[in-house]
């Protein structure tokens, strides 16, 4: 496949950036988007240009590093993928691509098509987690858990925190993800127990750093590589809403 | 109740966004009830009397004290949720987004917006008469303003008619995503229920509009 990749170029967070139309040759229908990207790194190196800096890691869609907007979508054109697990077949020989790098306030360019996410791990800090020592491990059958619940929780627990959410999001918002981080834990009862103080603090979190606010338009929904439900928004504003009430 | 519920987080104000706008949405039944009522051949007997019912009746004026704060607050947080979406993504892509979402759904600010514009024309139309904000010549002697003759020569004016349908066709498309968007944000989503909301919403967003826009077509094209 011959290719053009235009790509947007920053030097680091201070710097002003701008695309970079870079054509190339003799890639692989087979080849995945970022092995593409690779090609395209050994290529620059070897011209001893500076390589195109992009997040990856497990490539195996299950380690959320992948951060790309690929023609106007986040982990381009397939559904249900990460960028690492898109193959060059998506595309046309001849096509032009666009790349780039997720857009947020919260998730500022670090460099090239890398944003800092530490955002999420911040929010993550203020409740993702249960801290009741319970010493050590209990019995698993202790605490009956409902297969509706347990499967329920298990889904919202796939989100690999992506941020592909925020980068659909027309408002850069970010309520999937802590919906998604709030219900595996709401779903059961070992979440219970710090529920309202979990929700009331992330979404405070969430609001400070300034994602956006949803506007229901499940964009984010649509392009969750794992497919998390915006039924878990809801139920994020059922918690909410019982936390500040009650 | 806890008083930092006063505390106005993004989901504090998108649920008062979502009461308010379900609010205004039973509003707009009655409303149309009331002009309907135009529709009858007794040269505004019963609109009239409608329209002199809701001037006067304490009950009536104590609702549209409600009413107004609903209106300007879903308004007002409205503006302000749009105004830090904005801000939450200072650099914009360069490729517009090509992600599927439901019809007009990202322009609901937009929609929103049309429909303000529009309400403010209709209260200088009506409302500020009644107020005496606004002169008008068709008054009664008694000094009521006659809201059936002031209605029949604005629908009268085929401009101002197909203003008035325009604008009732935007807001289907709002209220179309706002009432499944609003039982979104209170919480309720289930996949027993979410059909329905969906269908009702759509019902909703078709027959109100469309029972206001009779109107104006009855009186361009029948009376």
């Amino acid at each position: 496949m011959k290719l053009t990749l235009r790509i947007w170029r920053q030097k680091d967070a201070k710097s002003a950036g701008r695309f970079v139309t870079y054509p190339i040759d003799n890639i692989s229908p087979n080849c995945s988007f970022l092995e593409m990207l690779d090609i395209l790194n050994e290529e620059l190196i070897g011209k001893n240009e500076d390589p195109v800096v992009f997040d990856h890691d497990c490539r195996e869609g299950i380690c959320g590093m992948c951060s790309l907007y690929i023609n106007g979508r986040p982990h381009g054109p397939d559904d249900a993928v990460t960028a690492c697990q898109l193959h060059m077949r998506k595309f046309r020989d001849g096509d032009t691509i666009i790349i780039e790098p997720w857009r947020a306030r919260p998730f500022p360019v670090i460099k090239d098509l890398m944003v800092d996410r530490s955002a999420f791990d911040k929010i993550i800090q203020e409740g993702g987690y249960v801290s009741v020592n319970t010493g050590g491990a209990a019995e698993a059958n202790n605490i009956l858990v409902g297969k509706e619940f347990a499967e329920l929780a298990m889904d919202a627990a796939a989100c690999i925190g992506c941020g592909a959410c925020v980068a659909a999001c027309k408002n850069a918002s970010a309520m999937l993800f802590v919906s998604a981080k709030i219900s595996q834990f709401a779903l059961l009862p070992q979440g219970q127990v710090e529920a309202k103080q979990r929700v009331k603090k992330m979404v405070k979190m969430m609001d400070e750093l300034g994602f956006g606010n949803c506007t229901n338009t499940y964009a984010c929904e649509a392009e969750c590589p794992k497919l998390i439900s915006r039924s878990n928004i809801a139920r994020m504003n059922r918690e909410f809403l019982c936390a500040k009430v009650s | 109740m806890n008083s930092s519920f006063l505390r106005f987080s993004s989901i504090t104000k998108k649920i008062w966004m979502a009461f308010l706008g379900l609010f205004l949405m039973i509003f707009l039944v009655v409303h149309l009830g009331i002009n309907l009522c135009l529709l009858r051949n007794d040269d505004g007997a019963w609109f009239s009397a409608a329209a002199h019912f809701m001037g006067t009746n304490y009950i009536v004026k104590v609702f549209e004290i409600g009413l107004f704060a609903g209106f300007i607050l879903h308004v007002l947080f409205g503006i302000i949720l749009q105004v830090q979406n904005w801000m939450a993504r200072p650099v914009r892509y360069m490729v517009t987004n090509k992600t599927y979402t439901p019809f007009l759904s990202k322009y609901m600010i937009y929609t929103g917006g049309i429909v303000l514009v529009f309400l403010i024309i209709h209260f200088m139309n009506f409302y500020f008469i009644k107020l005496g904000w606004v002169a008008n010549p068709n008054l009664a002697p008694d000094g009521e303003p006659k809201f059936y003759v002031i209605a029949r020569e604005l629908f009268r004016s085929p401009a101002y008619s197909i203003l008035y349908i325009l604008m009732f066709i935007v807001l289907g498309f709002h209220l179309n995503q706002a009432f499944q968007a609003a039982w979104q944000t209170l919480g309720v989503n289930h996949p027993r229920y979410n059909s329905f909301i969906g269908r009702f919403g759509t019902f909703y967003a078709i027959i109100v509009p469309l029972g206001f826009i009779i109107i104006p077509v009855y009186f361009l094209l029948i009376r």
